[in-house]
Order: C-alpha cells, then structure tokens, then sequence
C-alpha cells in the first residue's frame, strides 16, 4: 500500500486526530470529578494550615467541618453580604471587579483552646503565573497568627518556594499595622536575617534569594488583599 | 538480552549520551536542576514518556506517511504528556503539584523528537523501549549531577535537607548565589563534557 498517497495521508491524520481526541476527551471527562475533589480538598487543607490544623486530603472535609465555624462575606464597607457562599467564591474573578461592587471571602476559625482566628484568603500575580494565599489574624485583627501560600508555576527552588514552611512560618507574630496605618508584611531582599539586619522585626520577612520577584509580588498581594478588607477589620478588633 | 540490546541501554548512558555528546534537552538540563528533588521527578517522567513514545512510534512505523511524520510524532508525544498530567492530577495530586510546568515542558524536550526521528522509526519495539529507556536514564544521570553540584554549592542543601554544617557558616562560608542562576547548568554541563572526554578520548573530534 502507497503510504504516501495524498488520500492515506488525509485518512491517517483524520482517523489519528479523532483517536487521540476522544481518548483524552474521554479520559478528561472520566478523571474531573476526582480532579474537582482534589481542588477542594486542598482548599480546605489551605485553610486549615494557615491556622496550624494539620489534615490529610482524606480528612478535610471533616477537619473543616469541626474548626472553621463560620464562613462568610463582606463587602467593601465591611457589612456582612447574605445569601452568598463564601468557600464558592472565585477570588480571581471576584478581584476584577471594582473595589466597591466586591464580595469578600472571610473564615473564622475556632481552635482546640477557644481562642478564634480571621483567616482572609488572598490571590496575586507571581512572576510567572498566579499565586493564593491564607492569612489567619489574631482577634486583635493585626497580629498573625499563620499565613500559607501557593502558586501555580514559579521557579522551582526559587520563588516556588513560597509554599515552604520556612517562608511561611516567620509571619507568624508579625503585625499588619504600623502607627495606626495598615502596611501588610514587608519583604526583605538579602538572604537569611535580611529583615532583621534592616531592624524591621514587627513587620518584615525575610525574601527568597533568587526570587526577589516573586517574594515582591507576595508582598503587593497581601497588601492589595488586606486592603479590601480594611473597614472590616477596623470595626472589628478586639 | 543480547549484547546489542544492552548496547542500546549503556551507549547512551556515557558515549552516545543525549546530552554531552547529541547535545539535546539542554533547555530542560538548565531550567530544573536549582535543586535535586524536580531534577529527579521530571527525569522519571522524560523516562516514562520517552520509552512509551518510542513503543507507539515504533509500532506504528510502517503505516505513517513519511510526510507527516513528524506531525505524528508530536500528537503521539502530547497525547501522552495529557494524559500523564490528567491522572496525576485526579490519583496523585501532590506530585503533579511539584512537576507543574515540568510536564507541559517534557513536550518540547528535543531528545524525545529526537529518539523518534533516529530510531524508533527504523526498528522494532522491544529495541525502541530500550532506546528509550538508555536515553532518559543518561538525561537523568546529567540531570542529577547538575542538580547535586548547583543545590550544594548554591543553597548548602541536598533534596531539601541542609547538609552543609552551621560551623562553616559562622566560619565565614557563604552559598555560592550564581550556582542557582541558569549560566552555572551549562558551565558545570561544560566541566562534565570536559571530564567525559579527557577519560574517553575516542569522543574527541580529529581536528
């Protein structure tokens, strides 16, 4: 058989393109549900670290259920919205809507001890794609208490790093307030004991070296974030 | 197996390999060896994608119109990164986290096309899944190497773990930054393929 006929090249590549297609349409089709499940499991995961509750994908759903005792949302005056889920909201798309018209995700926390923690969920640009994040306030809504951030595709061993404890743990205990005036959590280029080295122990962390990009776009993003919620927080510290 | 099969799995593991000496995948060499761990994993996949590619390719030798063949080649390359990616993200959410563009990137890597195109269309499959699997395992043993020199030197650490002691630090020792930029994969590249030749000398050019 000729192949390399103008009518077996057509037929080949017709019968090859429809094969491939419907196999990975159908594997795609077959495999969301379990993919869906992963998302939200690691969204419940997120939020539970970013107030030091360890869970396994397989126990986040009831871990959930136990500490974070209510989920809403406020809007930009920081009046509670009703009628509207706050785990469903789409905080990307919710972001491209101006600041007045929109509606914000909010998590409260109840831990083992009674005491209860704000968890506002934030989401930014990296350098190479989005990057998420959940910052837990103490009651006084200025002191951290944990924060915890992902990303889609920063460098690896470089701004990827963002989602490793040793980044995130030093936000613990700083302060999102200076002189009344709400600054987030600065960001310190130079390496190891870069914050401390610029005296900046209340409000700074250190940044990743290498990844003064991504640890900068962090650094927007919680500020960005914190603000919307601004009038929120004021009305409401303890 | 027959001394020809094992050739096809040691030759390029030091005197046909992928990248000292065809100098393919140098892109991939350069962009994921900062540390150990994504160096490790996405040779895994190279591994799993290459040898299974090249058994389809193989297969389907006879029957693809040389015109369109590397059209063919590419489908049969994405069709299998896809669905890599899709199982991962449904049964093994974490690793595919951690491989993240890796996956997408394994498409372009020029070894693969390149195994295709040189061998898996002029022979049989089981020697096709022994090229296969020759060739990403002598991507990975350069890909390892880089990636322990430029994690050591460039963050004091192995696979996460820090391995360089306190006491050198305190003793005035600092991480070598430049390790961790792109330019330092091709010089320590450069300083293997300089080794490599110096003790194989059959490799180095007459003139």
């Amino acid at each position: 058989m000729d192949t390399n006929g103008n009518l077996y090249t057509f037929i080949y590549s017709t019968v090859m393109v429809i094969v491939v297609a419907t196999a990975l349409s159908f594997t795609a089709l077959k495999l969301q549900p379990l993919q869906e499940m992963n998302v939200k499991n690691e969204k419940m995961q997120n939020i539970l670290t970013s107030v030091r509750v360890e869970s396994t994908a397989e126990t986040a759903n009831d871990v959930f259920a136990k500490y974070i005792t209510k989920s809403f949302v406020v809007n930009s005056k920081g009046e509670e919205v009703q009628g509207v889920a706050a785990f469903d909201i789409n905080l990307k798309q919710m972001y491209k809507k101006d600041a007045g018209e929109r509606e914000l995700p909010l998590y409260e926390a109840t831990l083992a001890d009674g005491t209860k923690k704000i968890i506002i969920p934030l989401t930014g640009k990296g350098l190479w794609g989005p990057i998420w994040g959940y910052v837990a306030l103490e009651s006084d809504m200025n002191t951290v208490f944990g924060a915890v951030f992902d990303h889609k595709g920063e460098t690896p061993g470089l701004g990827a790093d963002i989602n490793a404890s040793w980044f995130e743990e030093p936000f613990t205990g700083k302060t999102i307030y200076e002189d009344g005036k709400l600054i987030g959590i600065r960001v310190h280029k130079g390496g190891k004991g870069a914050a401390i080295a610029a005296g900046d122990t209340e409000h700074g962390v250190d940044a990743i070296s290498g990844g003064t990009i991504t640890s900068k776009a962090l650094e927007a993003m919680v500020l960005d974030c914190l603000s919307n919620y601004k009038i929120y927080l004021e009305n409401n510290k303890k | 197996m027959s001394t020809k099969n094992l050739k096809l799995l040691s030759d390029p593991i030091n005197l046909n390999n992928p990248i000292t000496v065809q100098v393919l995948g140098i892109c991939s060499a350069l962009a994921v060896t900062v540390k150990l761990e994504p160096a490790v994993v996405l040779s895994i996949s190279v591994l799993f994608v290459l040898a299974f590619a090249n058994v389809i390719i193989s297969v389907l030798r006879n029957t693809i119109p040389s015109r369109i063949r590397i059209i063919v080649q590419l489908v049969v390359i994405a069709a299998l990164v896809i669905l890599v990616d899709q199982v991962l993200k449904a049964y093994s959410y974490e690793v595919s986290k951690q491989l993240s563009v890796f996956v997408g990137l394994i498409i372009t890597n020029c070894i693969i096309m390149g195994r295709l195109e040189a061998f898996a269309l002029g022979n049989k499959p089981w020697p096709s899944f022994l090229d296969g699997v020759g060739n990403s395992a002598g991507y990975a043993i350069i890909l390892i190497i880089i990636a322990f020199f430029r994690e050591l030197l460039g963050s004091g650490t192995l696979w996460g773990i820090q391995v360089i002691p306190d006491s050198f630090y305190e003793m005035g020792y600092t991480n070598n930054g430049f390790m961790i930029l792109p330019p330092m994969a091709l010089i320590v590249v450069a300083i293997i393929i300089w080794v490599q030749r110096s003790k194989s000398r059959e490799l180095i050019e007459a003139n």
